[in-house]
């Protein structure tokens, strides 16, 4: 995974604006431009940013109506697919046999002309192969599965988004959280979704690879919309207190443990028909052994993931997942995951860093409020 | 005073037989944002290649290895508090430690500003 061979279409532009590139998940991505991963982070919390997002899968499963999409793709999924609305999107899962979380997904249900028994979904870029794979061997007979062509994906994040966007088409204003429209943008056809990981209010926007050079540098233009590389895109997710896979989930951890069973419907959890279902039935009805949580570090040492966690008397607890600065909480936040009796927020705990014990608290994640508009 | 360069990229200022350590220009800007610095106690004996200080930026926490042999006799205590001095002044203001020598000698195997250049340039 060191190794990059694919670029994004927006490669060139990235390099441009003086990005330092780095190999993620098989691609050349930036992980910050000059105004470096503090001003980004910030810029995003209180202006705009773009971020480009392309690496990720865009996909879809298709069958010939939504009812047998929908039917087909809750074997797959533990979330409540019969239960979207035409244009809403949900977060989910891909489980294991035994549980364990594969990857973690948007699903949307389609609603052009046409194609209403489409879902669009996006998952993990470093996932994406092994997915794609995954979902298209366990889809019933009708329902088909095929990767996205030609699709670039940017996330436009902040709390000036939405004027910003709006500028470009004044229907924007509309999206409602976790529904996409589908709009002209200065004659660029594009999906826009009103979602994102970074805590704030924004848009994801998918458009053909031949578009996104002209939208990114539409977008740009604007004077409240800086670029932001990886480098901010993880300290914003972490203060917003989302997972990252193959950090805070991976095919150890269930959805319980991770505590992610907001994107399971009681519907589901009671029916239980899905792959994985066992382990979360019975994490459900026995509580988990573990739990993932929010840890605030005491001191201004940030303590990083695989930090050991103890209980006041030394005692091994758990780990850390993903840890690091928090500039908007300003100081150093993480999240792991502990014994379920240390889990309860406030709990005094330490973290071995260098070889010594430091104070910590468990806390309630997100470290920032989510700024969503609902 | 002569300031020498370390190949993993510190500063050492000598004034007699005290040494004045700190990260260079060229390794602030890698490292980014600094978030955090964590400096040895006064009184610490730093071995040449053995760790001496830590600093973390926003992305990692990165060792600070000691470029001479001493004891720590005074460390800065700004860097505590206002750790993006790192950023702004690393090869001023934003020192880490002076080390009282033990080998005077050992300074002739650091680089001078020149080959220190070069060797960042690759």
């Amino acid at each position: 995974m060191t190794e990059a061979t694919h670029r994004t279409a927006l490669y060139n532009q990235h390099v441009k604006l003086g990005a330092r590139m780095v190999p993620f998940a098989g691609y050349h991505m930036p992980v910050q431009y000059p105004t470096g991963i503090l001003g980004e982070h910030n810029w995003t919390r209180t202006s705009a940013g773009l971020f480009d997002v392309s690496h990720m899968g865009q996909c879809f499963v298709m069958g010939p109506d939504f009812e047998t999409t929908a039917a087909a793709m809750e074997r797959v999924v533990p979330a409540d697919i019969k239960g979207l609305q035409p244009k809403q999107q949900r977060y989910s899962q891909l489980l294991a046999e035994g549980g364990g979380i594969l990857d973690d997904m948007m699903i949307t249900r389609a609603d052009y002309k046409g194609y209403e028994g489409w879902l669009y979904v996006v998952v993990n870029a470093g996932r994406k192969h092994h997915d794609y794979k995954w979902i298209a061997d366990h889809l019933s007979s009708g329902v088909t599965f095929k990767p996205g062509e030609a699709m670039s994906l940017v996330a436009l994040q902040g709390p000036k988004a939405e004027d910003v966007l709006a500028k470009l088409n004044s229907a924007a204003r509309g999206i409602k959280f976790m529904h996409y429209e589908s709009l002209k943008l200065d004659g660029i056809e594009a999906h826009i979704s009103r979602s994102g990981y970074t805590g704030e209010d924004g848009f994801e926007i998918s458009v053909h690879d031949k578009d996104v050079v002209r939208l990114w540098n539409l977008l740009l233009a604007d004077p409240a919309v800086k670029p932001i590389g990886l480098g901010a895109r993880d300290s914003l997710r972490l203060e917003g207190g989302f997972c990252l896979y193959g950090h805070d989930i991976d095919e150890s951890t269930s959805p319980v443990e991770a505590d992610l069973m907001w994107s399971i419907a009681k519907r589901r959890r009671a029916e239980g028909e899905f792959i994985g279902a066992a382990r979360v039935q019975k994490e459900l009805a026995e509580g988990p052994k573990r739990k993932r949580v929010g840890i605030k570090p005491e001191g201004r040492a940030p303590a990083r993931e695989g930090t050991v966690i103890t209980d006041q008397a030394g005692r091994h607890i758990g780990v850390i997942t993903s840890g690091g600065f928090g500039p908007t909480a300003n100081g150093p936040v993480a999240m792991g995951y502990v014994e379920t009796q240390s889990s309860a927020p406030g709990t005094p705990v330490q973290l071995i860093v260098r070889d010594k014990p430091m104070p910590a608290q468990i806390m309630k994640l997100p470290f920032v409020p989510n700024n969503f508009k609902r | 005073m002569t300031v020498k360069y370390s190949k993993e990229h510190e500063w050492v200022k000598v004034d007699g037989d005290i040494a004045t350590i700190g990260i260079t220009n060229h390794a602030q800007e890698q490292l980014g944002d600094v978030v955090f610095v964590e400096l040895p106690k006064v009184g610490k004996q730093v071995t040449k290649g053995g760790d001496a200080a830590v600093v973390e930026s926003v992305k990692a926490a990165s060792e600070v290895y000691a470029p001479v042999t001493g004891e720590v006799v005074e460390v800065n205590a700004e860097l505590e508090g206002d750790p993006a001095l790192v950023n702004r002044e690393a090869e001023g203001g934003a020192w880490f430690m002076k080390v009282k020598l033990k080998d005077t000698g050992e300074l002739a195997e650091l680089m001078d500003k020149a080959a220190y250049d070069k060797f960042v340039a690759g």
